[in-house]
């Protein structure tokens, strides 16, 4: 983990969210409209993860850690706390025309903002959350790779090692059934998988730097964006047509009778079995998959 | 299970048009997500799917395979053909032997500019994710991830793609009338399995990726099954046993790990369970949490919040352990066990052992 | 490198915001420390908005800050547990004219407001920081307050203690004692959804004008208590309280207290339909006059809910708190001014600014009542329904002749409460609330 001494530090770009807290959004049953009304903004969770990591990297390298979020300008304060963790710098970018953009729409905004951020400091790395929970997509980080061009590796639990100065990174990326262990290159674009560190605890020095820090808004020229059909509600091929409530799950629980709790206990069985005649096949090869895994 | 456009309710379209290029694209497409060896049955569930959508547009179906040189890989378009698709696109290289963003990316992106599909489906996968957030950018065109039902407009051959929105509750149907492909990934486990058809056949069109080792920039150094792996593994897990407040205390998921032993279950935890320290983190099952699909979830003393709901309704089969009858769990389980849940695990941990132990020897019988 | 302020305010509740909007107003350089989230996210009132208080501090605050509706309408209601409800309903045409004098809020949205006045005015305000302790020279004057966060020394000239009802602070400093069972209320809130339209067809009133609903009776279980219920814009907020010392003796929770309200006949029509999106509870000192602590100390003062600055008749905190905050800041500007040191005895000036006010005087004016609800729960157990009774009977017309009811009624009075009680309460009830 090194890098030539007479070089710039490392610059690692986080993108963040701020979303409102889906647990704690309810919606109307009459009306059926969604009440935002003091459900509180949040920085997407996932979001979290890249950014402790990013603070990792700084913790044990010379780098240098800038966030960068699109939204309106409550944004800030979601910026304002990852500086209080720990970010050196953090970027809104913020325009009227960005409105009703989708993810094709957002990332070629947040690359060309992270352009910019290259050009006065190269970017080494770009993290980002796996997705965000309000928009569930998951497509802004590999949205961001594909418009720099950079290399893209998603759903990273860990950081194996990285040398700035070889441009030359390896991670382990959650893959269906096990872990891949990938050797890439520098400049990536790295979507951090939940649960992989936890968020530090900001001191107060950074509690304060982030309550004096004045969080510069980039517009659409400042994020260096000349194509306005690619921004907003212009480029953004998807559009959601209706919203509707799900319809409830048609299952109300079976409530199973008996006597004693082993009566219970047999009975549902019984009725388990029975009613999912797969089950007990499933629940065989799955136990023996475990029993020649030991 | 799933959750189809609300087609009775009014879809406002937006007036767009399509952009002419996209005039000719025509087909449906579902692409058949392997790795090592191992097919990803939300593959099938599409080819499933994606059969009604070509019906209803009048085209044929495809399966799209990429992967390496080994015969096994061909064999998957004949298994696609059997599962619905009129044809296979695909593509063989060494390049291609591993999953890697760059290289499969390339690979579709080609197919598509090629043979132009107007519908293309994936797995919402981590796979599936990862390689639609690429092709869709690479594309310039539009996505809808995690989908959980899908519908076509025949009047404007659009799909309808539904998903969870605002932490599930509440769902909404997207659309894409600007360009071609629509994308979207699907949830696995949501669409049924169709019913497999060992006589049916379809054409294999074959394609080259043109691109070598050498351009590809990332490498896969190893890889680790899960098997192997030391830590909870709940979101790919099959069977789960998870506690909530209701354990009252922490000693108490000792009978929880009793039972997942049973079974080869994970154990997971509800929210305030999992914040009380009563079990790792990394077994907290919800909005915050992970996000499960098992078979089979068996849950005592979670009461049912929406926070944990999101992230297990999935489940095929929900069983509520619960002392109070009138607990929101039961609101969307299949089975209720109701009482103290200290007394009904152990006595379902016994009946398990003990129905196990008798299924374990007729299959050896009949073996 | 070690901050260093003119004062520390600690919580960012009513009277916090208001002693530090007041303090950098004046120049004064000021650090605000809440530990929750936002400020206002570990805040929980009815919530009545008292004009007069606000008014002396933000005096515009009427153009620009989130309120709900004026009051117009006030109604105290006497409820039994399940069925029976007798009222007076007191609408003034004055109350509809402006300047308002009573607005219902939503705290959430109110303290947000404030607290971004109070960071216009330059005040440093700093969230989800909990102050542990606070740091004290040699002297034992207090110089500073320590944080949970590594790093987390800070120092000022004088710290004022606005942290709420517990005030762990305080305590933790040795200032103040833990609250006292029988000196503190439980209450516990919903907001309940509805909209606009119906909330003002229910009530009977205009666009941005509200009702209050207070409510006393059995609906308490005969513990020493209050239900409201007030209208916001597209919400109603229900309520109910008791002291906590009543709640454990009965082994009651207030929870089961406001479905009770909910279900109440004369309650259940008015939020039929609506959905819960909030719920919170609350601890409120209502000790009164006899448990307040000691107000202030060298480089110390305490202000608001921290104080127990709370007037419990008449169901008023907020303005308490507003005002001592402001009265303790003003101490402190004052004495800035003529380059005084904050010690005890020139921080004084805060007690006889405090005496000289409305706080004060109402809560010595009610100094005994605590202690007589709690020698004597017919006032809100036996005599509400008594009076209900006597209600039901007189407007029931069954052909009973009406000396007959009233001979019926003194009867069930008798049977209930003997006459020698009757009058030793009554004597007791004027001599509290006199």
């Amino acid at each position: 983990m090194s890098r030539a001494l007479d070089s710039m530090p490392m610059h690692i770009v986080v993108c963040i969210k701020q979303v409102p807290d889906s647990a704690q959004i309810r919606v109307h049953p009459v009306t059926n409209t969604i009440m935002r009304q003091g459900v509180p903004a949040i920085i997407n969770p996932y979001d979290l993860f890249a950014l402790e990591q990013a603070l990792r990297i700084k913790d044990s390298a010379d780098a240098r850690v800038t966030v960068l979020s699109m939204g309106p300008f409550q944004a800030e304060e979601a910026l304002k706390k990852c500086l209080s963790y720990g970010a050196d710098d953090a970027i809104l970018v913020t325009d009227k025309s960005f409105a009703g953009a989708d993810t094709l729409a957002t990332t070629y905004a947040l690359a060309a903002a992270i352009r910019q951020l290259d050009r006065q400091h190269p970017v080494d790395i770009v993290f980002t959350g796996k997705q965000t929970i309000d928009g569930d997509t998951a497509q802004v980080g590999p949205g961001i790779a594909v418009r720099l061009g950079w290399q893209l590796l998603t759903y990273v639990s860990r950081l194996r090692e990285f040398d700035a100065a070889a441009k030359t990174i390896t991670v382990e990326r959650r893959a269906e059934g096990g872990v891949q262990v990938l050797e890439s290159r520098l400049p990536c674009v790295i979507t951090m998988l939940e649960d992989t560190n936890e968020m530090r605890f900001a001191d107060m020095a950074g509690m304060f730097r982030a309550e004096r820090y004045e969080v510069p808004r980039w517009d659409r020229s400042a994020a260096g964006i000349e194509d306005v059909s690619r921004i907003g509600l212009k480029g953004s091929p998807t559009v959601v047509a209706q919203v509707f409530a799900p319809k409830p799950k048609d299952v109300r629980a079976v409530t199973i009778e008996g006597e004693t709790p082993r009566d219970k206990a047999d009975r549902l069985l019984d009725r388990l079995f029975a009613d999912n005649p797969a089950l007990e096949a499933t629940l065989l090869d799955h136990l023996e998959t475990v029993e020649t895994a030991k | 299970m799933s959750d189809a456009p609300d087609t009775a309710r009014q879809i406002k379209k937006p007036k767009r048009a399509l952009d002419p290029k996209y005039a000719n694209y025509r087909g449906v497409w579902v692409y058949v997500e392997h790795e090592h060896g191992y097919v990803h049955p939300v593959s099938w569930e599409l080819l499933g799917k994606g059969r009604q959508l070509a019906d209803k547009l009048q085209v044929p179906l495809a399966g799209i395979v990429l992967g390496g040189t080994d015969a096994g890989i061909r064999a998957l378009c004949d298994e696609a053909a059997r599962h619905g698709a009129d044809l296979c696109y695909l593509v063989q290289d060494d390049v291609l032997h591993d999953y890697r963003n760059q290289a499969y990316t390339k690979g579709m992106a080609d197919l598509v500019e090629r043979f132009q599909p107007e519908v293309l489906l994936l797995g919402a996968t981590t796979q599936g994710r990862d390689l639609a957030g690429s092709l869709a950018s690479t594309l310039l065109t539009g996505l809808t991830a995690d989908c959980t039902g899908l519908d076509i407009d025949a009047s404007d051959r659009t799909l309808l793609s539904s998903r969870p929105t605002f932490g599930g509750s509440l769902m909404c149907t997207i659309v894409n009338m600007a360009t071609r492909p629509q994308m979207a990934t699907v949830r696995p486990r949501v669409m049924p399995m169709p019913q497999r058809d060992p006589a049916r056949t379809g054409e294999v069109i074959e394609h080259a990726l043109g691109l070598s080792e050498a351009e590809v920039v990332t490498k896969v150094v190893d890889f680790i099954p899960d098997a192997q792996a030391d830590k909870p593994q709940l979101a790919f897990a099959d069977f789960i046993v998870a506690g909530g407040r209701g354990m009252a205390k922490p000693e108490n998921f000792g009978l929880l790990f009793d039972l997942a032993k049973e079974l080869g279950a994970e154990v997971g935890a509800s929210r305030p369970a999992a914040h009380a320290k009563w079990v790792e983190a990394d077994r907290q099952v919800g909005q915050s949490g992970k996000t499960v699909r098992p078979k089979l979830y068996i849950a005592a003393g979670i009461s049912g919040a929406v926070q944990h709901r999101v992230g297990m309704e999935g489940a095929d089969i929900i069983v509520a352990i619960n002392n109070d009858e009138k607990a929101p769990i039961l609101d969307f389980s299949n089975y209720a066990l109701i009482g103290n849940a200290m007394e009904l695990l152990p006595a379902l941990t016994e009946a398990f052992r003990e129905r196990i132990a008798a299924a374990k020897a007729k299959r050896g019988v009949v073996a | 490198m070690s901050e260093k302020f003119d004062v520390i305010v600690v919580g960012a509740g009513p009277s916090g915001n208001a002693a530090a909007y007041t303090l950098a107003r004046a120049g004064l350089s000021v650090l605000q420390l809440e530990r929750g989230e936002s400020p206002g996210t570990k805040n929980v009132q009815g919530a009545i908005l008292y004009a007069h208080a606000l008014e002396k501090i933000i005096p515009d605050f009427r153009d620009h800050a989130p309120l709900e509706r004026h009051v117009v309408e006030q109604r105290m209601w006497l409820m039994d547990e399940a069925q029976a409800c007798s009222g007076m309903t007191y609408r003034d045409e004055q109350f509809a004219q402006p300047p308002h004098y009573r607005y219902t809020i939503v705290r959430a949205r109110f303290d947000r407001w404030f607290s971004e006045q109070v960071r216009e005015a330059g005040a440093t305000v700093i969230n989800e920081t909990t102050v542990t302790g606070l740091l004290k020279d040699k002297n034992g004057k207090v110089v500073g307050v320590q944080t949970e966060r590594d790093g987390g020394e800070i120092r000022a000239d004088a710290v004022i203690l606005a942290d709420g009802v517990n005030s762990l602070v305080a305590q933790r400093a040795g200032l103040r004692e833990d609250i006292r069972a029988e000196h503190a209320a439980l209450a516990v809130k919903e907001m309940l959804f509805l909209p606009r339209e119906t909330i003002e067809q229910r009530f009977g009133i205009g666009e941005e004008q509200g009702v209050v609903i207070e409510i006393a009776g059995r609906i308490t279980h005969g513990m020493v208590g209050t239900g409201f219920l007030y209208t916001n814009h597209d919400s109603l907020a229900i309520g109910i309280g008791c002291m906590l010392s009543d709640l454990r003796r009965q082994q009651l929770s207030p929870y089961q207290l406001l479905e009770g309200l909910k279900r109440h006949p004369s309650i259940r029509p008015l939020i039929e339909g609506a959905e819960m999106k909030e719920y919170a509870a609350h601890v409120i000192p209502e000790g009164g006059y006899k448990a307040l602590p000691r107000l202030y100390g060298d480089g110390w003062m305490i202000v608001g809910d921290s104080a127990g600055f709370v007037n419990a008749v008449h169901r008023e905190g907020s303005n308490l708190a507003m005002t001592s905050g402001r009265l303790a800041a003003e101490t402190l500007i004052a004495l800035k001014t003529r380059d005084k040191p904050f010690t005890a005895s020139n921080l004084s000036a805060y007690k006889a600014a405090l005496d000289g006010s409305f706080v004060m005087k109402d809560l010595k004016k009610y100094a005994e009542v605590p202690s007589f609800l709690h020698g004597n729960p017919h006032m809100l157990g036996t005599y509400p329904s008594l009076l209900n009774t006597a209600a039901r009977e007189m407007l029931m017309v069954d052909g009973t002749d009406k000396r007959t009811k009233q001979r019926r009624i003194f009867a069930e009075v008798r049977e209930k409460r003997s006459l020698l009680g009757l009058v030793g309460d009554s004597y007791r009830f004027w001599r509290a609330f006199k």
